[in-house]
């Protein structure tokens, strides 16, 4: 340690010393812009009707917060997109797992679900209003659609690109179908399923803005379009605000509760 | 014994990879494949291995026809294909996993000692370098005890230091249960190293050129007349193998440039 420390004494202590203000940096635009508005609207430069400074907005949060309005918003949009986000998940793993693994099945399910993914998933919103009405289900059945062809695309992909050669090497050590499934194709399109996973998320949280649009009484998207309709910006970007957190929230969660199995490439992840 | 018997494989694009190989080794010998680029070597392997199919032939192991992945067979590749999601212990034992426990982990750390990287067992793949992944790779195939032991250019990404110390790995191993082995090499002095016995083979179509019996003393001194005197014979046999059907048996000097 000490003879390390003898031997290279400057170039270290130089890289972390320009680290912590590279990291820093990216906060620096965002807190001077919002400390400038700030600014500008108590000294009267500014007018903050339209675009509230950051004190309006904290406020409000914290309103929306004691009020309990936070909570039952929050539960809301993320209750649906829990729902749609297993349901799509779930469908895509299996139509995934399916179209990937045989190729006759491939042949007849993947030219379709290529053609349905073709159709903006926000087109299908009158449809399913109509089959399952304006409540939960339609709204559940936009974000599994959206969260069903990411995920679908990656496995498919995944399997795929499962290397032939490992593949080989069980084929030697005469591993049957499922024990060749199970000990080399799972561990091996595992990584590549969070990622589809988590892009699967991430349209789940945009999705459920538009099905929140499209008439909800409660949810994060109800804030918006209420926020707009009775002329609150503040509450509009409080509610973005929790859209931001919850999203990176979930995408947290998601990402630490596959971290046990993905752990051998942590390498790899930690580019992602 | 591994017999090979008019041993014929066309690629479905028409290639003839082989025609008409017959091959015999004893239990226990080493024979070197050696010969140019693309005259069906790992074709060879792999049919040997039952991970393709012969278009003619047949392959018999102790007299058992080999139709596919055969346990009496096992196969380290050129590169060392470990999986990268298990620690090296567990990839010596991937093929042990049929076996009771106790046994799998004395039988995985005896033959992680004898490649020795015992001291590496928790690690994963990726913190090795390439020799020692290829140590793990030959661990993984040895452990499992086949009486046949294919090896396809497996130490031809190393260098020349690494390569030496894992051939005397290699017929360390080997002195143990004395696996039937068979060696796809491009390099003479690995072939006079290691083999009882060179084949050479010639290309369009695959097949077997020439034998070369290396009759020498083990341990093989690499700078003894005989091993030089071998190496010779083994490299004009590789050279007769270069030249064009047509024009044998001219032996062209710039075959040696030629041969990989
Ligand atoms: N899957 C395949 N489909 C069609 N042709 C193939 C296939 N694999 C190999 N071949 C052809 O068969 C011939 C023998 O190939 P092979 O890989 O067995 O050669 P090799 O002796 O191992 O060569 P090298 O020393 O370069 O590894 C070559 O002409 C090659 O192009
Ligand atoms: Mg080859």
């Amino acid at each position: 340690m000490t003879a390390t420390d003898t031997l290279a004494p400057s170039p270290a202590p130089a890289r972390t010393a320009l680290r912590v203000p590279a990291a820093a940096l990216g906060l620096a635009l965002p807190v001077v812009m919002a400390l400038a508005w700030e600014g500008a609207v108590r000294m009267g430069i500014a007018e903050g009707r339209l675009m509230p400074p950051p004190s309006r907005i904290g406020a409000m949060l914290l309103d929306l917060a004691r009020s309990g309005d936070l909570v039952l918003h929050g539960g809301a949009t993320l209750g649906r997109v829990a729902a749609g986000f297993a349901l799509g998940a779930v469908a895509g793993i299996g139509f995934g797992a399916l179209s990937g693994a045989s190729p006759p099945a491939r042949r007849l399910l993947d030219p379709t679900l290529q053609a349905l993914r073709a159709i903006p998933s926000i087109a299908w919103v009158p449809l399913f209003i109509l089959w399952l009405g304006i409540f939960e289900a339609s709204k559940v059945a936009l974000i599994a659609v959206g969260v069903f062809f990411p995920v679908y695309l990656g496995v498919v992909g995944a399997i795929l690109g499962v290397d032939r050669k490992l593949v080989e090497v069980g084929r030697v050590f005469r591993l049957n179908r499922s024990q060749l499934a199970r000990r080399i194709l799972l561990p091996a399109v595992l990584p590549d399923t969070v990622t589809a996973l988590r892009s699967g998320l991430g349209l789940g949280f945009m999705f459920v803005v538009a099905a929140e649009f499209m008439g909800a009484s409660e949810g994060l998207g109800y804030l918006l379009v209420d926020g707009q309709q009775m002329g609150k910006p503040d509450q509009i970007l409080a509610a973005i605000i929790a859209f931001a957190l919850l999203g990176k929230a979930a995408d947290t969660l998601l990402v630490a509760a596959t971290a046990p199995l993905l752990r051998w490439q942590d390498t790899a992840r930690e580019r992602l | 014994m591994l017999a090979l018997a008019h041993l014929s494989k066309t690629y479905a694009d028409g290639t003839r990879a082989l025609a008409d190989v017959n091959l015999e080794v004893r239990a226990g010998e080493i024979v070197a494949l050696i010969g140019g680029s693309g005259c069906g070597k790992t074709t060879l392997m792999r049919l040997v291995a039952g991970l393709d199919r012969p278009s003619a032939g047949a392959i018999r192991v102790d007299g058992e026809a080999v139709e596919g992945p055969h346990p009496a067979v096992g196969v380290v590749f050129q590169e060392p294909r470990l999986l990268p999601w298990l620690d090296i212990a567990d990839n010596v034992g991937f093929g042990l996993l049929d076996r009771p426990a106790p046994e799998r982990r004395a039988r995985v750390a005896a033959a992680l000692e004898r490649v020795g990287l015992a001291e590496h067992a928790r690690r994963r793949p990726r913190d090795l370098s390439g020799g020692q992944q290829q140590r793990v790779a030959i661990a993984r195939a040895f452990v499992t005890r086949p009486r046949v032991l294919l090896l396809d250019e497996p130490f031809s990404a190393l260098d020349a230091l690494t390569r030496a110390s894992l051939h005397e790995g290699l017929l360390a191993l080997w002195g143990q249960d004395r696996p039937t082995i068979v060696l796809v090499t491009h390099d003479v002095g690995e072939a006079v190293a290691l083999a009882d016995r060179a084949v050479v083979m010639r290309p369009k179509p695959g097949r077997v050129d020439d034998e070369v019996p290396l009759r020498l003393a083990r341990p093989r001194d690499r700078a003894s007349p005989a091993f030089e005197a071998a190496s010779r014979r083994v490299m004009a046999a590789l050279d007769r193998s270069l030249t064009p059907d047509e024009s044998r048996p001219a032996r062209e000097p710039q075959g040696a440039a030629l041969w990989w």
